[in-house]
């Protein structure tokens, strides 16, 4: 029973335990000064060499006319890759702290049966893409990088590590926003450094699969799914889920009964499509 | 015609949505430029050793606290929401832990993007960058004359004793207290070519509220402007002597006034 149950939630308490272990690492790195990482999500060292950077607060940075230091850029560009070119979208899933507030909002929605339409606003999901747009021009404008003055996940993350002040007022809008008011509303609608990914990352080569001729549509996966659009070919054809928006977080494979979703690596592995 | 009627339907709702995707895009950026210009303010901000221009350092700053985490004697913190500063961005106060001034300055050594410049904290030394934390330039303590004791004519040195660079940031001025008729009064004075910011004078001054406090110091310097000149002081003499020398000249000014009016005969002009 408890092993069906692990099985059933593999992914999520892997993912669970990653994001975990990461912001753990973060603090102890400032309160116990472990030379894991250093520093937080925004810009860390790892092992203090290796740097780390967010590449939207980096790009935003660039445009806000900043000339920064080799240490940041490489950072940059170190993280860029690795979802780039590796993992895809997984930051959103895998790391971001903030995944776990909107999870336990969608959680507490299906518990509560508050999945119906009366507790849903409904907006354009490519309302993230204008935030980012808008971030972009207006750290040109303000001459600062302007998402990080307000970012939420930032203020979570930073506040773990350093404290949070009042910065538990921006998780719980958060919270609130996608509990009563849109599901998925914050990672889904708003999160322009989801949007950042989103646009970057769909080439990558960790891809979920979908085979299709064991496909029984009972559309499980697109119920649990937080970017249902990504999974348009379910029942219709093999292949990846060429998406950007699909943050990898593995929850449609683990509630798939049928073995029709897996991971699996593009281009590296020969799986059949079309 | 009929495919015509979509086409201008499918159009219009096309024009519908990108105007108003333009009016709210607006909206958005009108507030959230407001609200950054004032989140940005902080006159009264202490930051780091090494830390560029305020304008300059928030464009830098990733807010990521290595400085914070590198400072060995938990005097920087990141501003957290609710504190009223730039958010995320490191700072410090005083009066609660000064500015020990590591002579390696881990703070700005760590910082990743340069919006702790150690180039701003080093000299030259055969060709080699060395850190020299005097350098730094984090703010510049002023007195309060009113509530220091000292200029009460009760004998304290506390700030004096506790600056790193004694006898040059404070040094302690001699005056006779006409008062008694038969004291002194020792009182420190700063000096703003050697004051770092530190913030250690603040942090030893034993009145209740600090009467010497840090304020960053484009709040603090006054300007005389250039035209005003120190002549006893050597360099100043000097410049005022060049000055005089590179004047503009015309046909009346090449000589001096008195030659020029002694010169010939004027009422035959």
């Amino acid at each position: 029973m408890i092993s069906k149950f692990i099985f059933k939630h593999r992914y999520l308490l892997l993912r669970r335990a990653v994001q975990i272990s990461i912001i753990f690492l973060y603090i102890a790195g400032n309160i116990y000064g472990w030379n894991i990482l250093k520093g937080n999500l925004s810009m860390g060292k790892l092992f203090e060499v290796i740097p780390l950077a967010d590449p939207y607060a980096v790009l935003q940075m660039i445009f806000a006319g900043a000339l920064l230091l080799w240490d940041v850029l490489i950072g940059a560009v170190i993280v860029f890759i690795f979802y780039a070119l590796f993992s895809g979208r997984a930051f959103c899933s895998w790391v971001c702290p903030v995944n776990i507030v909107t999870d336990t909002a969608n959680w507490i929605r299906k518990k509560f049966k508050l999945d119906k339409d009366e507790w849903q606003l409904r907006f354009s999901r490519k309302v993230r893409y204008w935030i980012l747009g808008l971030s972009l021009v207006m750290s040109l404008i303000m001459a600062v990088p302007v998402f990080e003055f307000v970012s939420p996940i930032s203020m979570l993350h930073r506040g773990l590590i350093y404290g949070m002040g009042f910065g538990w007022a921006a998780v719980l809008t958060v919270f609130l926003f996608d509990l009563f008011v849109t599901k998925n509303g914050w990672c889904g609608h708003l999160c322009p450094l989801g949007a950042f990914y989103s646009l970057t990352t769909s080439k990558s080569v960790l891809r979920v699969y979908h085979i299709q001729p064991h496909c029984t549509l009972c559309m499980n996966c697109k119920n649990i799914c937080p970017e249902k659009q990504v999974l348009s070919i379910i029942g219709k054809e093999s292949g990846y889920i060429n998406f950007g928006e699909c943050i990898n977080c593995g929850r449609c494979i683990e509630v798939c009964n049928d073995d029709a979703l897996k991971f699996s690596l593009r281009y590296i592995k020969k799986e059949k499509e079309g | 015609m009929e495919k015509k009627k979509q086409k201008n339907l499918s159009r219009r709702k096309f024009f519908i949505k990108s105007f108003q995707a333009v009016g709210l895009s607006v909206l958005g950026g009108l507030m959230w430029g407001a609200y950054i210009d004032e989140a940005v303010s902080a006159p009264l901000v202490l930051r780091p050793p090494g830390a560029l221009p305020e304008k300059e350092f928030l464009k830098k700053c990733i807010k990521c606290g290595l400085c914070v985490e590198y400072c060995p004697y938990e005097t920087l913190k990141l501003a957290k929401p609710g504190e009223n500063l730039p958010l995320g961005t490191p700072y410090f106060e005083p009066r609660k832990v000064p500015c020990y001034m590591c002579t390696d300055i881990p703070c700005a050594v760590a910082c990743p993007t340069g919006a702790l410049d150690t180039d701003t904290v080093s000299d030259i030394e055969d060709g080699k960058k060395v850190l020299n934390i005097n350098k730094a330039r984090m703010g510049l303590a002023v007195i309060n004359t009113e509530s220091c004791i000292a200029y009460w004519g009760i004998q304290c040195d506390a700030c004096y004793r506790a600056c790193p660079l004694i006898d040059k940031a404070i040094t302690i001025n001699y005056m006779r207290n006409e008062r008694t008729g038969k004291h002194a009064y020792l009182v420190p004075v700063v000096h703003s070519n050697h004051c770092t910011g530190c913030g250690l004078c603040e942090y030893a001054c034993v009145t209740v509220e600090p009467s010497i406090y840090v304020l960053p110091r484009h709040i603090v310097k006054g300007k005389a402007g250039q035209h005003y000149l120190k002549g006893w002081e050597t360099e100043q003499k000097l410049q005022m002597i060049q000055e005089k020398r590179s004047r503009f000249v015309t046909p009346r000014s090449e000589k001096s006034p008195l030659e020029y009016l002694n010169e010939g005969d004027l009422l035959n002009d």
